[in-house]
């Protein structure tokens, strides 16, 4: 099953051209990873899928549904896609029990009693259920991303976007939110991941998409970009070439 | 110059001074009740994409900021009498023109609030499903209106003062109680000098205030 389906996509800043006629499928239970050099696109890209970022030509379909159709529910079909960002995001003036509940309640209409359990159930997933008093500021750059995945995950959503997700965390936090992300790729959650940790990438991810100047320069299988880089455009070998993964 | 310190009594402040605080008092608190709701909403209005919206809020604001007070005071409370055809009184003209100046003013700080959260939090709020009115009321609004304690409070000290500017139209505020003393006892001198140490008293305390409430909220 198709959920997400990007069809000649192309945005432009200006006369920038930021996207450049992008095409992909993301399945069901998919983790796919998208790299490629700072300002390639990626993180646009990401953003355009819930339409925080608006597209000029082209066509974006979420759980079959056209996301830039004037009359699209646009409040409806984000909140059943997840995102974590950059620089977590989260609320600082709600406590860390607040920021999981007010989109359950105040976006699905659930009750404060079953946000509030969803809320915990989630919080024990990511490891911080000791933490539910606290104010966001209070924790820890890792502790504060793993509430952000466990506030997204709280909306049930059919996909996950990932932003750049451990670019800001200090490097000893880094492993922390890329085991619940794995932990989550495990259980069969479709994932999208904007990162530069290519270690996660060849473990975690099915396929890997590449982009360079607002192309997609390669989509292929985690196999085909790990195994066989020869077989990968010049642009794609030497991106590679000069990143470490382990 | 001779001081005549009993003119400094009970009575005065009883059948002088009271009258005019309270009412200075009150139309402080109105004006800046009336100015943040408003405000508010026109400050919502300017930060709108569509410009049949912003625009009018845009106008309002820089006309209001560009006059005097007492100008719009004066015009205000002559304006309305030959508009609906009697006196709305000089109390409730001065409730109605203090709300609709200082709500200009409101406005840009209330704007400049808004436009100090980083745009991470509203794509945060929008990205879980949140409505521009959700993601306003429950992300934006309560964290600009906290960064913001500081600025109004100057801004209410200032609105303060201004409220002596009723005088033109002959409201009975605290400057007008003083005058008033002054003119029945013929002891002008005395009375204003009483009127500016209570002035000063009340705003330099609630600036020592806005001093503390900003080092509490740094830490």
């Amino acid at each position: 099953m198709t959920i997400i389906e990007l069809k000649d996509v192309s945005k432009w800043y200006g006369t920038f051209q930021v996207l450049n006629h992008c095409n992909a499928k993301v399945n069901a239970g998919e983790v796919i990873v998208i790299c490629g050099p700072s300002g390639s696109g990626k993180s646009t890209l990401i953003k355009t899928l819930n339409a925080l970022e608006t597209i000029q030509e082209g066509e974006i379909i979420v759980n079959g549904i056209s996301i830039n159709k004037p009359n699209t529910n646009l409040p409806l079909l984000r909140s059943k896609v997840g995102m974590v960002f950059q620089s977590f995001e989260l609320f600082p003036h709600l406590s860390v029990i607040k920021n999981l509940t007010l989109a359950q309640v105040k976006v699905l209409g659930k009750t404060k009693d079953a946000a509030y359990s969803f809320a915990v159930h989630y919080l024990d997933r990511v490891g911080l259920k000791d933490q539910i008093n606290k104010y966001p500021g209070q924790l820890s750059g890792g502790q504060q991303q793993r509430v952000a995945i466990a506030r997204a995950l709280c909306m049930e959503p059919v996909v996950m976007l990932f932003d750049e997700p451990t670019s800001a965390l200090d490097p000893e936090m880094v492993g922390e939110v890329l085991d619940v992300m794995a932990e989550l790729a495990q259980e069969g959650m479709t994932m999208l991941c904007v990162t530069h940790e290519m270690g996660f990438a060849k473990k975690v991810s099915d396929r890997v998409i590449f982009m360079d100047q607002g192309k997609i320069v390669e989509d292929c299988t985690n196999h085909q970009f790990f195994n066989d880089p020869h077989l990968l455009s010049s642009r794609a070998q030497e991106f590679l070439s000069k990143i470490n993964y382990a | 110059m001779n001081l005549d310190l009993s003119f400094y009594t009970w009575n005065l402040v009883e059948h002088y001074l009271i009258k005019g605080l309270v009412f200075s008092l009150e139309l402080t608190v109105v004006a800046t009740v009336g100015g943040m709701v408003f405000g508010t909403c026109l400050a919502l209005m300017r930060i709108s994409p569509i410009k049949l919206i912003s625009t009018p809020a845009s106008i309002y604001v820089n006309v209001m900021r560009s006059i005097p007070l007492v100008m719009v005071i004066l015009w205000f409370f002559l304006l309305v009498p030959s508009l609906i055809g009697r006196s709305i009184g000089a109390e409730l003209s001065a409730y109605v023109t203090f709300i609709a100046f200082e709500s200009a003013f409101f406005c840009e700080i209330i704007r400049s609030g808004i436009l100090s959260i980083p745009k991470g939090q509203s794509d945060a709020s929008m990205a879980l499903g949140m409505t521009f009115q959700q993601n306003m009321q429950y992300i934006i609004l309560p964290q600009a209106f906290r960064n913001m304690v500081p600025i109004v409070m100057t801004q209410v000290i200032i609105l303060f003062q201004d409220t002596s500017l009723v005088y033109a139209i002959g409201a009975y505020d605290l400057l007008k109680g003083f005058e008033i003393a002054g003119k029945n006892y013929g002891r002008p001198i005395e009375a204003y000098l009483l009127a500016a140490m209570v002035y000063f008293i009340i705003c330099f305390s609630l600036s020592r205030l806005v001093k503390w409430l900003e080092s509490s909220h740094q830490r």
